[in-house]
């Protein structure tokens, strides 16, 4: 209900190219273009050919919807999808990265990384300011990643520990010592992973009941106007923002529409102008998709990664044998929940890395829909079929997140009970089904994660024994734990050498695709619906949530 | 007057008592659902380390024992503190008294619509009954009390703003619009008239079929014979005599059901995205708000407390055997 789930065609990404180019940052273009070649990897980008057809426009105001209503705009605080979206704009982090994950500028004009790894230095772009008129520097990185977020962040806390030390240089320098290599390092600065928060309103401050909270003061290229709860938030443009002739957008105003149906309505009615994440429920958008004045892109999710699949408790039997899980995934027709409950949005998955991800491996062991397969695997666990043809029960809690994931749950009870593995559905709401999940009890239920860029940051943490902790959701709730797979993961998060990594992944990629300890279902997209009069939207791997300060609206 | 009085007293005393009651059991219903608010919030960020569930029970409150908790809570309740929402970073009383107008100029002007015309449209049956006025009448009272509710809101909006662009579909206000005075008020009216229309046809079914009902069965007392044989006129026969005697079942029904509407506009708040009390319980109860939600319970309570006895003093008023009871 709260999570969202992601991609983007090549003349797409074309195109933002060249506005990012040639219109966005006509005037910081040549300062810009020399950070940007500074770093390795990123080169190609900039050098892919673009041509934008049309030149921006200042003026307009971008309506959009959020959807649940956030509970705050203050991201560091909370980093549920759609604060992102809303805060997105508000606030910033020292990076962004393109749709195949590159680091690019945000705050930090340029950055270098030590040849042993361990030394990461940031320069930030100067004269930036937070909206209270305020300079951001060096300082306010430093208070943000070494104090706030190891207090309030979870995800962050994760990676900032693994800092020897946090130094301002100077204004305008920061410096991270690492205790030891960690190469995902350079994909922790995105906006909702380290949000940049004011320190002079926050240190020294109880920081959750900090009065600012409510009035979000960020460096984005929007500001906060007005919030009316129930409603709408209401962004306008930051005049003082730190790139020139920047944002082109007047405002952007995010609406609350909390029925499916009303907000598919009010995109076809032109009310708003783009729909994100789960704003639609895949069975709308054949048809949205045929409207002609909109244009429909799953690019923009590739930070995210989601990767959905069955979890399954090993502490049940007979679910700990990996013999069941095959069943299982025999028995399951993937393209046929792709197709049929997800409208064609998503790729079925091979293994535990979203292919978008970095370190992909496709080289493992894959399933086919096969139920001669499942019944002789049943067979050579000893599960003989009852009088009425049933070898196994198990229950299935399917996620509490929107009609999809209930037809999905349907769709399961008939696939299993072919091979004999019958299904018992068991209803909940989402703070009963985290309760349940955090908690183990659960034998089965349906599940999708956040990949974050690096195996390190959202693949490891579901499958090594280390994070085997009750009560606490997204950690490796199934129980699996094996020895070789904690070493692989625990080596590939320290080595700096990107082959090396590579066989690591690899390595782990077929391990897990043989034991299965869950059944993966599905590398989810999300449809993204933009007016076509919206130029520039969605061009960086955290598309929506990204700060939009080079959209503009053709007249 | 004194009758009135009396009763208005020993009733809200009464009330009051019943209103404790309420808290009490209101606050181990909504703790007996599985999940809380900090495991909810885990959930939605995607991530959680035991740090950040731990944090945020203790600034919950969840972690003391349960009478702790409800101790704390009937105690500030008790000074007219709703408490605060850790989830919205605000008191629980600022945020009912931001959506509890909205709900209330949507569902009183639904309600006062439905009781008019539901009235009017019974008793209009109730007169021809037997013709096609009557057999209209009673087919379509049938058709918008069986009809879901959410699927005439989304159907008028597909019609009205979609297809014929007429009303906006959603929203309580134009957004940046920036109207003061009669202006705002004119576009607020604008953005009530779709949700107002879709909630006060069911509730203007029930009472027209139950006004038709009631004044036929009146209609063939002795009474009624009694003031035909004196020579009255039609309309003071309908106005006077049966209609006064038949309003009583509807004063009744609609005396509960306006105890309810605010619960029962949560369907029409969430389709036409009306910033209301409704939406807000039912987003409370997905996020184990629990003061937000306790705040809304108590103050749906005292409304329909306050509408039962509003009911009452209204039967007296329309038929003065009905006793003032001590």
């Amino acid at each position: 209900m709260t999570r969202r789930l992601t991609g983007i065609p090549a003349s797409f990404r074309r195109s933002f190219q060249g506005g990012f180019t040639r219109g966005v940052h006509r005037a910081a273009a040549a300062g810009l273009l020399a950070a940007v070649l500074a770093v390795p990897g990123t080169a190609a980008l900039v050098a892919a050919p673009a041509m934008a057809q049309e030149t921006p426009v200042r003026g307009g105001v971008l309506n959009s919807i959020v959807q649940p209503e956030p509970p705050t705009l203050m991201l560091g605080l909370n980093q549920q999808g759609p604060t992102q979206t809303v805060a997105g704009k508000i606030y910033q982090g020292l990076l962004t990265y393109d749709q195949k994950l590159n680091p690019m500028p945000s705050l930090a004009e340029s950055w270098t990384v030590s040849p042993d790894g361990l030394t990461y230095t940031f320069k930030l772009f100067q004269n930036v300011k937070w909206h209270d008129g305020k300079p951001f520097t060096a300082k306010d990185v430093v208070f943000s990643t070494s104090k706030f977020l190891m207090e309030v962040h979870p995800r962050a806390r994760a990676v900032f520990s693994r800092c020897e030390s946090i130094t301002a240089v100077d204004d305008n320098t920061v410096e991270f010592k690492l205790k030891e290599a960690f190469p995902a390092f350079i994909q922790a600065f995105e906006v909702s992973s380290a949000p940049m928060v004011p320190a002079h309103l926050y240190e020294g401050t109880d920081y959750r009941a900090n009065p600012a909270n409510t009035t979000p003061v960020g460096t984005g290229p929007f500001k906060l106007k007005e919030w009316v709860k129930g409603s709408y938030i209401q962004l306008v443009r930051n005049e003082d923002y730190y790139k020139k002739d920047l944002p082109y957008l007047d405002g952007i105003t995010f609406r609350v529409i909390p029925d499916a149906a009303s907000r598919s309505l009010a995109l076809e009615s032109g009310q708003v102008q783009q729909t994100q994440y789960s704003d639609l429920e895949p069975f709308e958008v054949p048809r949205m998709k045929a409207l002609p004045n909109l244009t429909m892109t799953t690019a923009g999710y590739e930070f995210v990664a989601p990767l959905s699949w069955l979890e399954i408790n090993h502490r049940v039997k007979p679910l700990d044998d990996k013999r069941f899980r095959k069943a299982i995934a025999y028995a399951i027709d993937r393209k046929f929940i792709r197709d049929k409950i997800w409208f064609g949005l998503g790729r079925v998955p091979t293994g535990p890395i979203n292919s978008v991800v970095k370190f992909y491996d496709p080289k493992v062991t894959t399933y086919e829909p096969d139920l001669a397969k499942a019944k002789a695997l049943l067979d050579e666990m000893g599960l003989k079929p009852d009088g009425k043809g049933v070898r196994a029960t198990v229950k299935i809690m399917p996620m509490p997140y929107g009609e999809t994931w209930t037809r999905l749950g349907e769709y399961l009870k008939q696939s299993l009970s072919k091979v004999g593995i019958a299904v018992v559905l068991e209803s909940t709401d989402a703070a009963g089904w985290s309760q349940r999940v955090a908690n183990w009890d659960y034998e089965i239920t349906t599940n999708f994660v956040y990949q974050y860029g690096d195996p390190a940051l959202g693949v490891a943490r579901t499958y090594i024994s280390s994070n085997i902790r009750k009560g606490v959701m997204f950690s490796n709730t199934m129980g699996y734990s094996n020895p070789k797979v904690d070493e692989l993961f625990a080596k590939a998060s320290q080595e700096n050498d990107p082959a090396k990594r590579q066989e690591q992944y690899s390595e782990v990629q077929r391990i897990l695709s043989d034991e299965l300890p869950v059944v993966w279902l599905l590398e989810m997209e999300f449809p993204t619906f933009l007016d076509k009069r919206v130029k520039n939207a969605n061009t960086t791997a955290i598309g929506v949530n990204d700060t939009y300060e080079s959209v503009w609206l053709a007249k | 007057m004194l009758g009135f009085a009396q009763l208005f007293a020993s009733r809200l005393v009464k009330a009051a008592a019943i209103l404790i009651a309420i808290v009490v059991m209101n606050f181990f219903l909504v703790h007996a659902a599985p999940g809380d608010p900090a495991m909810v919030m885990a959930g939605e960020a995607g991530a959680a380390d035991e740090k950040f569930v731990a944090q945020l029970r203790e600034q919950f409150g969840l972690d003391r024992p349960i009478l702790e908790q409800l101790g704390t809570y009937v105690g500030k309740i008790v000074q007219g503190d709703l408490g605060f929402s850790y989830r919205q970073q605000r008191p629980v009383w600022d945020i009912l008294a931001e959506r509890l107008p909205a709900t209330l100029v949507l569902t009183l002007t639904a309600f006062l619509l439905a009781l008019a015309l539901g009235v009017a449209l019974g008793t209009l049956a109730a007169v021809t009954v037997g013709t096609w006025a009557d057999s209209a009448i009673t087919v379509v009272a049938l058709l918008a009390y069986a009809t879901p509710i959410y699927w005439i809101g989304l159907m008028l909006s597909l019609l009205f703003s979609i297809q014929l662009g007429w009303l906006p579909a959603f929203g309580y206000e134009t957004v940046g619009a920036g109207y003061t005075g009669l202006a705002h008020v004119a576009d607020v009216a604008k953005h009530l008239i779709l949700p107002v229309i879709t909630l006060a046809l069911f509730y203007m079914a029930s009472y027209a079929r139950l006004t038709r009902a009631s004044m036929l069965e009146v209609r063939g007392l002795d009474f009624i014979k009694t003031a035909k044989a004196k020579g009255l006129s039609q309309g003071r026969i309908v106005t006077r005599h049966v209609l006064r005697n038949a309003i009583l079942p509807v004063i009744t029904v609609a005396g509960i059901q306006a105890g309810q509407l605010v619960g029962g506009s949560i369907l029409i708040e969430t389709v036409f995205a009306w910033p209301g009390i409704g939406r807000l319980a039912f987003e409370a109860v997905l996020q184990r708000d629990y003061q937000v939600l306790l705040g809304i319970f108590l103050v749906t309570s005292i409304m329909v407390i306050l509408f039962n006895i509003l009911t009452d003093i209204l039967y007296g008023l329309v038929d003065p055997r009905i006793q003032v009871s001590q």
